[in-house]
């Protein structure tokens, strides 16, 4: 018997203004709330509504079998509370079927983990009392942003309460060891669900790619593929956005995602479960041993996509060191913006190794560049540091 | 595969950055194993002592054919290092006319020299050797192709140019089987100025010159940085919208100094505006110069403010030898490149702000050097030939 477990990340960058270095000092906003409310409700018509209204079916449907699971990070609860409350009801809907579970992480979808640890528990603590008040749900399972693991991190939540997390399934890690049983992390023994990132691949990256052996990719064929893989559970995490958005509906993502259910659950070995009721139920088998953090994006599964080349690293460090300055001014809307700056996808703005996986990154980066992103990072950064001084 | 091609100089005639195209397109053509019979009016003895064009001569696989002419070097947005009119420009065009005649002429000689040649295309680069071009495809039957490096209204902006020119551009583009320009820019131009079917247009970036690739000695201690404007002093290049920036970076940063290379009829109104805006100690007008490669060495960042660019191949030229650039975005080079900061031209604040934050940031600075030099290797003659040889396939079966 093999469990399945579905775990979506839901998360949007929150856009800044182009601010030059002529608005430092000025009256100018950090975020652009115009351009922010566009993407969201693009995202929304072509991803959250329909995928949420096909899994509430699909839930309904099989009578409870499918489970899931997401993490809706705080800024974009705080976006669709504000101007798209009807998606934040069908996320509501969905939690209060009993089959989804939602999940930790930082508020901020932040790197507040390379901050302080202060920080980092103050970020989480934020999530979990913002899930508490939209969904009245306590979460039990943690993830980092962008997956971002290490011993170290499993230590920390694990301090928190939490009873599993969430990490990439590492080949270099793993060895010859296969991601589809539950392990625990080194030191404090809390249960690891490791992302099999092939059968996960399959279909964020690879379901429209032609030249793939595996299209077209089908709903009975995949689920064969999983009733076949070895182990005891098989983890399929990827970013909600999959749906509809990465993947266009004319792909055919929204009738693989409504046949997907019934297709896995035809097969007697195969059922659903979710990442709180597989840690419950089933043993780890062995430690997951990851001294340094790693992430689940690129090819490289590192920090590299947010911390590599000078600009990330100095933009980044200019954040961590104003952070005391910051929180001696005590301003808790001063506070909220120092914390919108750490959200990853600023840093990953900036990224240059286009060379290895430069598709990926231009299609997310909505600036000309990554100097343009930087400059513009750095101009906000020292109106912050301005208002603090 | 033979190619008969028509153009209006080639090196050592250069006046202009056409020159150095043809001697490029053609040397990689022929390195592709194609024959190029390129007919030009200008010429000397002086040309066939140059040993490379011996050495081509040589292997059989270029030819050049001179046929005389009084023309003066023509007038071309290209490059800083053309002729540029002295005096103003009287109503009437005198100097277009005079040009449009030469073309004529040179159109009667060519097809009389192309009637004892073999070839199997026309290959023609901008407007002057368009009626050649037309008068030779009308000849011979063979299919005519035409580069447009850029228009009259690129060169002139759209107050003084002349009707006769561009009308043989856009006749020439009509008359031609298809049409290759430097940059998508350009190709919106075309189909939007001359009516150009979008289908009919192929684009083929320019190259960078070898002699640009040398990079730079690393620079970290120097204590005072540089700012270079390099081109035709017209308003269409925007060197007015450079000294704006210029003073609105001044004001906050004091180790850095503007350089204006190139000459033009601008020059006296720019000088007076270096005054006016209080920056003439930190503003340098160099003047004409032969040799811009130093130019190159000397700078920190170059900017490129120009109003319309077809291409702009001294960015690409600047970038090859290591400098962070910024470009307008009404350029070919900006769609070209990803390693560079673009800006609109009459965004004058934006453009300011980027220079402060290159002179401020040494990450981006190091960055945008690095990763524009390893991108610069993408442009080389041999692409140019290979792109251009695609065309010609369509061409010629």
């Amino acid at each position: 018997m093999a469990s399945v477990c579905l775990y979506f990340q839901v998360h949007q960058p929150i856009r800044l203004n182009r601010f030059s270095f002529f608005d430092i000092g000025g009256e100018k906003e950090y975020f652009d709330s115009e351009k922010n409310r566009y993407y969201l409700e693009r995202v929304a018509r072509k991803c959250y509504r329909p995928a949420n209204q096909l899994l509430l079916d699909m839930i309904k449907q099989t009578g409870g079998q499918l489970k899931l699971s997401f993490s809706i990070t705080g800024i974009l609860l705080e976006e669709l509370e504000k101007n798209f409350p009807d998606v934040l009801d069908s996320f509501r809907k969905l939690a209060d079927t009993g089959s989804v579970e939602l999940m930790s992480e930082t508020y901020y979808h932040s790197l507040a983990f390379l901050i302080s640890k202060k920080e980092f528990m103050e970020q989480v603590k934020m999530h979990r009392e913002k899930i508490r008040d939209v969904f009245g749900l306590t979460p039990t399972t943690f993830r980092n942003t962008e997956a971002m693991y290490s011993n170290e991190v499993a230590d920390t939540v694990k301090k928190m309460g939490y009873k599993c997390i969430i990490a990439e399934g590492l080949d270099h890690i793993l060895g010859w060891r296969s991601p589809n049983y539950l392990y625990k992390s080194k030191g404090a023994g809390l249960p690891v669900l490791l992302r099999n990132f092939r059968l996960s691949d399959d279909i964020s990256f690879r379901f429209s790619t032609r030249e793939w052996e595996g299209w077209p990719l089908t709903a009975d064929k995949f689920s064969a593929w999983l009733k076949d893989a070895p182990g005891e559970i098989i983890n399929l995490f990827m970013d909600y956005e999959t749906f509809g958005e990465h993947q266009w509906e004319e792909t055919g993502i929204f009738n693989f995602l409504k046949f997907l259910p019934g297709e896995i659950l035809k097969h007697e070995n195969l059922n659903f479960m979710t990442p709180a009721e597989i840690a419950r139920k089933l043993e780890p088998k062995d430690v997951y041993d990851v001294p340094y953090l790693s992430s689940w994006a690129d090819v490289h599964r590192d920090l590299s996509a947010w911390l590599e080349n000078d600009m990330q690293k100095k933009s980044f460090s200019e954040i961590k060191r104003i952070g005391n300055r910051v929180k001696r001014k005590g301003d808790k809307r001063i506070i909220d913006m120092w914390r919108k700056l750490q959200t990853s996808d600023h840093y990953y703005y900036m990224c240059t190794k286009w060379f290895a996986d430069g598709d990926v990154h231009k299609y997310f980066n909505y600036y000309d560049n990554p100097y343009e992103a930087f400059l513009n990072f750095m101009n906000i950064m020292y109106d912050l540091k301005k208002k603090v001084s | 595969m033979k190619v008969l091609m028509l153009g209006w100089e080639y090196p050592p005639f250069v006046t202009g950055g056409l020159g150095v195209h043809s001697r490029g397109l053609t040397e990689g053509l022929a390195r592709k194993n194609t024959d190029v019979t390129f007919i030009m009016p200008v010429g000397s003895d002086e040309m066939s002592t140059n040993p490379r064009i011996k050495v081509v001569r040589a292997g059989k696989r270029k030819k050049f054919i001179q046929i005389p002419s009084t023309m003066k070097p023509y007038l071309t947005s290209m490059d800083v290092k053309e002729e540029t009119i002295n005096g103003p420009k009287k109503k009437g065009d005198v100097y277009g006319d005079d040009m449009m005649k030469e073309a004529e002429r040179f159109a009667n000689l060519a097809a009389e020299t192309a009637r004892g040649e073999e070839f199997d295309l026309i290959h023609c680069h901008d407007w002057m050797t368009f009626p050649a071009g037309m008068k030779i495809k009308t000849e011979s039957g063979k299919p005519l192709l035409v580069t447009v490096h850029s228009t009259e209204f690129d060169r002139m902006g759209s107050s003084s140019v002349s009707n006769g020119i561009t009308h043989l551009e856009w006749k020439g583009m009509y008359e031609a089987d298809r049409v290759i320009t430097v940059s998508n820019y350009m190709k919106r131009r075309l189909v939007d100025l001359f009516s150009v079917p979008e289908e009919k247009i192929d684009v083929v970036y320019n190259a960078v010159d070898d002699v640009y690739r040398k990079g730079k000695a690393n620079d970290h201690k120097k204590k005072e940085r540089i700012v270079l404007f390099l081109g035709r002093l017209a308003l269409q290049k925007g060197p007015d919208y450079f000294l704006h920036a210029a003073r609105m970076v001044l004001e906050h940063e004091k180790n850095v100094k503007f350089v204006v290379v190139g000459k033009g009829g601008m020059l006296p109104q720019l000088i007076n505006m270096s005054i006016q805006l209080g920056i003439s100690d930190d503003v340098f007008f160099t003047g004409y110069q032969d040799d811009i490669g130093p130019y190159y060495e000397m700078a920190d960042i170059y900017v490129m403010p120009s109003v319309s660019e077809p291409f702009g191949i001294a960015a690409l030229e600047a970038m090859a030898s290591g400098n962070p650039v910024l470009v307008s975005k009404q350029s070919g080079i900006s769609e070209a490149i990803m390693h560079r900061l673009s800006f609109d031209f009459w965004d004058v604040e934006d453009l300011a702000s980027k220079i402060i934050g290159i002179l401020r940031h040494e990450p981006v600075r190091n960055l945008m050097a690095e990763n524009g030099v390893r991108e610069t290797k993408g442009f080389t003659w041999d692409k140019i030939a290979e792109k251009t040889l695609e065309v010609y396939s369509k061409l010629v079966n």
